[in-house]
């Protein structure tokens, strides 16, 4: 959690000094459940994450130098500059599928990754991720139905952080929850608090744990807040300044370092030395996308189709 | 291969039972089959084969085996894990065929009609077109679409979707016009490692037989094949109208010299086979069945344009359907649709230029 908030961080920074390139998401308010659902998995099962899920990137081995020579543009890249930031960061040696734009595709995507572990008798799960907004979609609604005939192996993280870039919550919906919806598609759901890590393990490793043991989809909602605007250019002054204030007492990685204190798991040291590895990383990963090779325009064509 | 009398009154056989399926035999043999019967000849064959291949979609299983009955018996000689019935659910069930490609399956996707297609838009034009490009993991689904009208079915069962897809990068585009391409291409869309969109002309279901290889037959994608030879003009279409071109060139037959181009594949073009055909004869007609504006066949004549303009004696023609909804009663429709008749006064018209 702590990696995934420093680089982050750094992201922010690099793009208010102007060495962007794009744009960037914001992950703040995110990482308990990018963390939390992704540390659930096992090193065979496959996750579709999005564009708030740093932290599942990081915890199934994507590297942070690839990582930011991707939002940089750079060959190094996952994608070597055929996809902007996060998106397209797939790679299926680490069971990450990478993402499109058009949100709920990730959801039915995952879908049929899980049929085929169905398929194919293996005892795999596919885990996959969507905001508040990309459930209103009418995709959505037919992957729940269809896993849930099918009694597919597949997680559904919802990550319900009250914004659907400007639209609230109660703009895009009636109710508050997207758990009933499930429930009434016939997946079992269950809404846990977003900002606590250790919640939100528990809830995912004991969904994964159903999944694989073949007792068709489940759905977590996990609920947060947005701590940041969309994405770097937005500011997000639509969002009452109260609710963030409110919010913010309850900073995911925050609670979780005091919870560490608090038990004697760990000591201040070991935090902040662990503080400064993270910093090191991410330094390290920047300058070594800030200096690696811009990918060849001459290659603009290629691999448009596979061999 | 033998054709039925042209002509648009015709029933091709929209609900027809299926006429006995040819056994495949050993290789090397061949047997008589009817269009349909090679599409469902050439999934039985990879599905025999390959355990990777599966077809989903809408009332294709049980002992209904589809709208059109191509996968009927496959449930029975599959299982259900093999041959899936979708909810009706486009976006949803083309999604996760993204999902089970990427996973090494090949899902062959039906389309209930090709009208549909543009419900599962998405997941074909924005996930799987342009993922091999964008982060190197191959989608190696087929999505059969059964296409075409001419058949009196009206703007939502009538469609020839294909520029939608011929415009996108990443997907591969084939049109089969005979029994022998229609299991050989659906054999090797089924290899190919890309996304492959298989448009098959209803109205050819039934109305057309001829001698289909048995076993692993394949046609290769991004061939043209020349079904008819000819020294004064080349027609270049595919689909359900190769065989209204190949009547309207028999007629003419002593008066004009006709080479017909059959595409088979729209994307990636054999633009090779196309140029030296009209390099040779100096005249081209493109048809389709397809709308004309900003259709297959614009592509084509921009081609001609660019690299065999010096070859050409006359202005290539241009014929296809009209820029409005497919229509449902037979007058209109065939005042919509290139037929026989439009074909051969585009032929004498070029000829004569
Ligand atoms: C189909 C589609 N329409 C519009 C957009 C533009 N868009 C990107 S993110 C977003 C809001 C998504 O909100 P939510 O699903 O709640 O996820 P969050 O960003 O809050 O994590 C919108 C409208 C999109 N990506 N996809
Ligand atoms: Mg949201």
């Amino acid at each position: 959690m702590r990696l995934t908030r420093t680089l982050d961080d750094q992201m922010i920074a690099l793009w208010k000094q102007g060495r962007g390139v794009g744009g960037t998401f914001n992950q703040r308010g995110h990482e308990a459940i990018s963390v939390g659902t992704g540390a659930a998995l096992a090193p065979d099962d496959v996750a579709t994450p999005l564009h708030r899920d740093l932290g599942c990137y990081l915890i199934r081995g994507m590297t942070p130098r690839r990582i930011v020579a991707n939002q940089l543009g750079r060959a190094a890249g996952v994608t070597g500059g055929r996809d902007a930031n996060l998106h397209g960061c797939g790679d299926l040696t680490l069971g990450i599928v990478g993402f499109i734009s058009h949100i709920p595709q990730s959801v039915s995507t995952a879908l049929g990754v899980a049929m085929s572990f169905a398929y194919r008798n293996e005892p795999r799960v596919a885990m996959t991720y969507i905001g508040d907004g990309g459930t209103t979609a009418g995709l959505f609604h037919e992957v729940l139905n269809m896993a849930a005939v099918h009694r597919a192996p597949l997680v559904v993280v919802v990550e319900n952080n009250q914004y659907a870039y400007s639209t609230p919550l109660h703009q895009q919906m009636a109710g508050q929850n997207i758990a009933p919806r499930s429930e009434a598609l016939g997946v079992p759901a269950e809404v846990v608090d977003g900002n606590d890590v250790d919640a939100v393990h528990t809830a995912a490793a004991a969904a994964v744990e159903r999944v694989r043991s073949g007792g068709g989809p489940r759905l977590l909602e996990a609920r947060t807040m947005r701590m940041l605007g969309h994405a770097i250019h937005d500011g997000a002054e639509y969002v009452p300044s109260g609710l963030l204030e409110k919010w913010k007492k309850r900073d995911p990685v925050v609670l979780y370092e005091r919870k560490l204190l608090d038990e004697g798991i760990v000591d201040q040291a070991y935090l902040d030395e662990s503080a400064r590895r993270c910093r090191e990383i991410t330094e390290d990963a920047v300058a070594f996308a800030e200096s690696s090779e811009w990918p060849d325009p001459a290659a603009v064509e290629e691999g448009v189709f596979a061999p | 291969m033998k054709r039925s009398p042209a002509g648009t009154g015709e029933n091709f056989g929209f609900s027809d039972a299926p006429s006995a399926t040819a056994t495949a035999a050993g290789g090397g043999s061949e047997a008589v089959m009817t269009y349909l019967e090679a599409i469902s000849d050439a999934l039985r064959t990879e599905m025999r084969r390959d355990p990777d291949v599966l077809v989903m979609g809408e009332d294709i299983a049980g002992s209904f085996g589809g709208a059109f009955k191509v996968t009927k018996g496959f449930e029975e000689e599959f299982g259900a894990r093999r041959v899936i019935n979708t909810p009706m659910c486009e976006q949803g069930f083309v999604g996760a065929a993204n999902g089970m490609a990427l996973m090494g399956l090949r899902p062959v996707v039906e389309m209930q009609f090709a009208d549909f297609i543009s419900t599962g838009f998405d997941a074909i034009v924005q996930y799987a077109a342009p993922n091999h490009y964008r982060w190197g993991a191959p989608v190696p689904w087929v999505i059969r679409a059964p296409s075409d009208g001419g058949i009196r079915s009206g703007p939502f069962h009538s469609q020839n979707p294909e520029a939608w897809f011929v415009h996108t990068p990443g997907l591969k585009v084939v049109a089969p016009s005979t029994p022998a391409d229609a299991k050989g291409l659906l054999i090797s869309a089924i290899r190919d490692d890309n996304p492959v969109i298989y448009f098959e002309a209803k109205p050819l279901y039934r109305s057309i037989r001829g001698e289909v290889p048995s076993g692993e037959h394949t046609t290769p994608i991004g061939k043209a094949s020349i079904v008819r030879e000819g020294t004064e003009l080349t027609v270049v279409t595919y689909g359900s109208i190769v065989h209204q071109s190949l009547a309207a060139a028999d007629r003419l037959a002593g008066e004009v010299s006709v080479e017909i181009v059959d595409l088979r594949t729209l994307k990636p073009l054999d633009t090779g086979t196309v140029l030296a055909s009209v390099r040779k004869t100096g005249r081209a007609v493109v048809v389709h069945a397809a709308n004309r504006l900003a259709g297959v066949g614009a592509e084509i004549a921009a081609l001609l344009a660019e690299e065999a303009f010096e070859y050409l004696d006359a202005p290539v023609a241009r014929l296809g359907g009209l820029d409005t909804p497919v229509p449902f009663s037979p007058p209109l429709e065939d005042a919509y649709r290139p037929d026989q008749a439009k074909i051969t006064e585009a032929i004498r018209r070029t000829a004569r230029f």
